[in-house]
């Protein structure tokens, strides 16, 4: 379910698994202590999350932001009470939970994880703890969509590494978009730019019911259960907690907790009897060997159309950053005072601005005033602007270094200053660009990644989606990081080339 | 065919020409000599427009160009103008100023072809007839970083002949070269002094200046101290500053 988006956290977590348990002497080489002991001991259970991921999962409350809400805040606060213990809050980017939860960071991962077979394999699930169904939703004016299978052939939002997503990915012909947060798909669905959202009911119930321009459609889809996940050695925990869930369920606590957030449904009867729910998953767990080889190869595909898109962005952003940079670079050196004044302040705010805000305000913002760009149209326009920027001052460093005699000399020939700029001027500034220009390209190519904030899935978002899938983040982050290089490097390479070429001439120049 | 009239010029808060007088008669050799940081440089860049002044005029057949405090026209006059003098007058420059992007043909090749729209065959006919004139024909195809001091300067000489000036100023065009090559641009400005060219030259080369200038203009901290034929200037200097500075040459 909920995620944010952050290349870094999926770089970080390479970085994690060579260091963590799997290739280090485990638990036992730090004098292991029994979790359920420890918590007991130390009267605290440590609780990682990411109230990034939202509401009503667990969030900071608007009116008092220091303050955390959400139910799954509440359920924890009362199962630390039926442990006779205090909770600390550990934040943790969702990406990473169970990683860290192996390492050590926390006791007890909970924060809408579904139960999945690749996920028991990893981390230990107590019972569940809470039935999702998914849920359709559509625009309020909208009525072709009334159920799952009105969805083929449309334009459907969800929410990254989901079992939503799983699910529109096996009806075939469904073009998916993929978000990192859950207030985004709704705002495109508001904004035509997609025909519906599919995600877990209870981001549905929180984002699109108080939406009057959004309804939601059909049964349930889909049924999953998220669950608290625990480290593989700490049975003795999971056994107490399955006992603390049992004695929610049975109090009602539980059902009062769901009620007060709009999630009780009949689905959640289920949780009584839920020995035989999880069997599935138990009865015949894949093996890792059996996944893994198979699994990278047929990741390929995927990742190769995560380049294309990739390579596709980066050129065209590329050619507006060369082509806009060159006109404020112009406009900065041989403008007049407005025309100056308009480059540097372009110059300056993009420069002092991140990307992502400039990426935010491009897709999400401008249909505010009006405007609503493609999700391609936005990544091209803000890569190719904010990096804009920073060729005019590579051309205006080119064009400076050039001699004034040179322009004198052209000028003394009768040409005028536009033919002077063209054919005098910026082939000898170019030369002196080139180098950092190859640069910025490299850099842009990397940057690209972070488009996937406006739903564009290109390389890194393929990387992140596969990967968290099928957890293996280190094979298919050498193959990601072979891609990235194998398209960077020729492109340095025939830099390099195409310079020594223009300069080939100048042996004492 | 150049006339200069009360020229005034400031230069870093401080004046440097006050009100210079300077007539240049069309088919004559003027040699302007004098130490660094006399003037000789800006007053052949005043002549084409590369300087502005404050006061007073340039004018160049007839095309007048006066100091900004007093300009009577508007900036695009002015542009113009600056334009139609820069057709008539062609420079060369103490540290040539080729274009090392392009090939000595190219850089000869493409103020013709650019500026007054000729044909590519034509222009290049044109090119290597003048590189023919400062004897190096055979260098077309290099780039100026492959040549010598001296054949750059002769490059720039051809590049600026091709625009078919009335006059030519040369800026110290031997000041930047190694003393061998020096003979070889001199020789080069030497055959067009003879074939009539009107002739501006600031020059170190007293003995070069003595020997092909029709007139002879002594400069000092921006000020005429003395001016005349060769002869008299070389031979006979009335001036005491003038005569300072020559005995430093003529030993």
């Amino acid at each position: 379910m909920i995620m944010k988006y952050r290349i870094f956290i999926i770089l970080g977590m390479l970085l994690q698994i060579f260091i963590s348990s799997e290739y280090l002497p485990k638990s036992d080489a730090f004098a292991y202590q029994d979790t359920l002991e420890k918590i007991k001991s130390s009267g605290v259970i440590t609780w990682g999350f990411d109230a990034e991921g939202g509401a009503p999962y667990v969030f900071h409350d608007p009116a008092r932001p220091a303050k955390l809400i959400g139910f799954e805040v509440e359920i924890v606060e009362a199962i630390a009470r039926e442990l006779g213990v205090k909770v600390q809050f550990f934040q943790n980017a969702w990406d990473s939970i169970l990683l860290s939860l192996r390492r050590g960071d926390f006791d007890i991962a909970l924060n809408g994880i579904e139960i999945t077979p690749e996920r028991a394999q990893t981390a230990l699930f107590t019972r569940p703890y809470y039935t999702y169904t998914e849920q359709i939703v559509v625009r309020a004016s909208d009525n072709r969509i009334n159920r799952l299978e009105d969805l083929h052939g449309k334009k459907v939002g969800t929410l990254y590494n989901t079992e939503a997503k799983r699910l529109l990915e096996e009806m075939g012909d469904v073009a998916v978009s993929i978000y990192s947060g859950q207030v985004e798909p709704f705002k495109d669905l508001s904004l035509n730019r997609i025909d519906a959202v599919l995600v877990d009911v209870p981001i549905a119930a929180y984002y699109a019911m108080p939406n009057p321009q959004l309804r939601m459609v059909g049964p349930p889809v889909g049924e999953g259960y998220y669950g608290i996940a625990l480290r593989k050695e700490d049975a003795a925990l999971a056994e107490e907690l399955n006992k603390i869930i049992e004695k929610l369920l049975r109090s009602g606590e539980l059902k009062k907790i769901y009620r007060r957030w709009g999630l009780w449904n009949s689905s959640q009867e289920k949780l009584f009897f839920h020995e035989g729910l999880l069997q599935k998953y138990t009865e015949s767990p894949p093996s890792v060997s059996e996944t893994t080889p198979v699994g990278v190869a047929r990741f390929l595909p995927t990742l190769f159309k995560g380049a294309l898109v990739t390579i596709g962005i980066s050129l065209l952003s590329m050619m507006l950053a060369i082509t806009l940079g060159l006109v404020l670079a112009i406009m900065r050196l041989y403008g007049n005072k407005w025309l100056q004044m308009v480059s540097t302040a372009y110059i300056e705010i993009y420069r002092g601005t991140p990307l992502l805000i400039q990426l935010y305000i491009l897709y999400y913002g401008l249909p505010n005033i009006g405007i609503s760009l493609s999700a391609f149209g936005a990544a091209i326009l803000g890569l190719g602007m904010n990096y804009a920027a920073y060729e005019a001052e590579i051309y205006r460093a080119g064009i400076q270094a050039i001699h004034k005699g040179q322009t004198e000399a052209a000028l003394l020939l009768g040409m005028s200053r536009r033919l002077t700029l063209k054919r005098i001027i910026l082939p000898q500034a170019l030369r002196i660009a080139i180098p950092p220009m190859t640069n910025d390209f490299i850099a842009l190519f990397k940057d690209s990644s972070l488009v996937s904030v406006i739903a564009i899935t290109e390389l890194t978002k393929s990387y992140g989606i596969l990967a968290a899938a099928s957890m293996d983040f280190f094979k298919l982050g050498i193959i990601t990081a072979l891609l990235y290089f194998g398209m960077s490097y020729p492109l340095s390479w025939y830099a390099r080339k195409w310079e020594k070429k223009l300069t080939s001439h100048d042996r004492n120049s | 065919m150049i006339g200069i009239r009360d020229l005034s010029k400031e230069f870093d808060h401080q004046s440097l020409f006050k009100g210079l007088n300077l007539n240049i008669v069309k088919g004559s050799v003027v040699a302007i000599i004098g130490p660094s940081g006399s003037g000789k440089s800006t007053l052949l860049r005043c002549m084409n427009g590369l300087e502005v002044f404050s006061r007073g005029s340039v004018s160049v057949n007839g095309l007048k160009l006066y100091g900004v405090l007093e300009r009577d026209y508007n900036r695009g006059q002015e542009s113009i103008i600056i334009k139609n003098i820069r057709r008539k007058v062609g420079m060369v420059f103490q540290q040539f100023h080729l274009f090392p992007h392009m090939s000595v043909l190219h850089n000869i090749t493409v103020a013709p072809i650019h500026v007054l729209g000729v044909q590519r065959a034509e222009a290049e006919t044109d090119a290597i007839s003048l590189l023919m004139k400062v004897h190096l024909e055979e260098k077309a195809k290099k780039y100026p970083g492959q040549l010598s001091g001296g054949e750059q300067q002769r490059v720039a000489i051809a590049r600026a002949l091709v625009m078919k000036p009335e006059a030519m100023l040369f800026d110290e065009p031997t000041s930047s070269l190694d003393p061998e090559m020096i003979a070889e641009v001199l020789q080069v400005i030497k055959e067009l002094v003879s074939e009539g060219m009107t002739t501006v030259i600031a020059t170190h080369e007293i003995a070069f200046a003595r020997d092909v200038s029709t007139h002879v203009v002594f400069l000092d901290k921006g000020e005429i101290v003395e001016q005349g034929s060769p002869q008299a200037i070389f031979f006979n200097p009335q001036n005491d500053r003038t005569k300072a500075f020559l005995s430093r040459f003529m030993k």
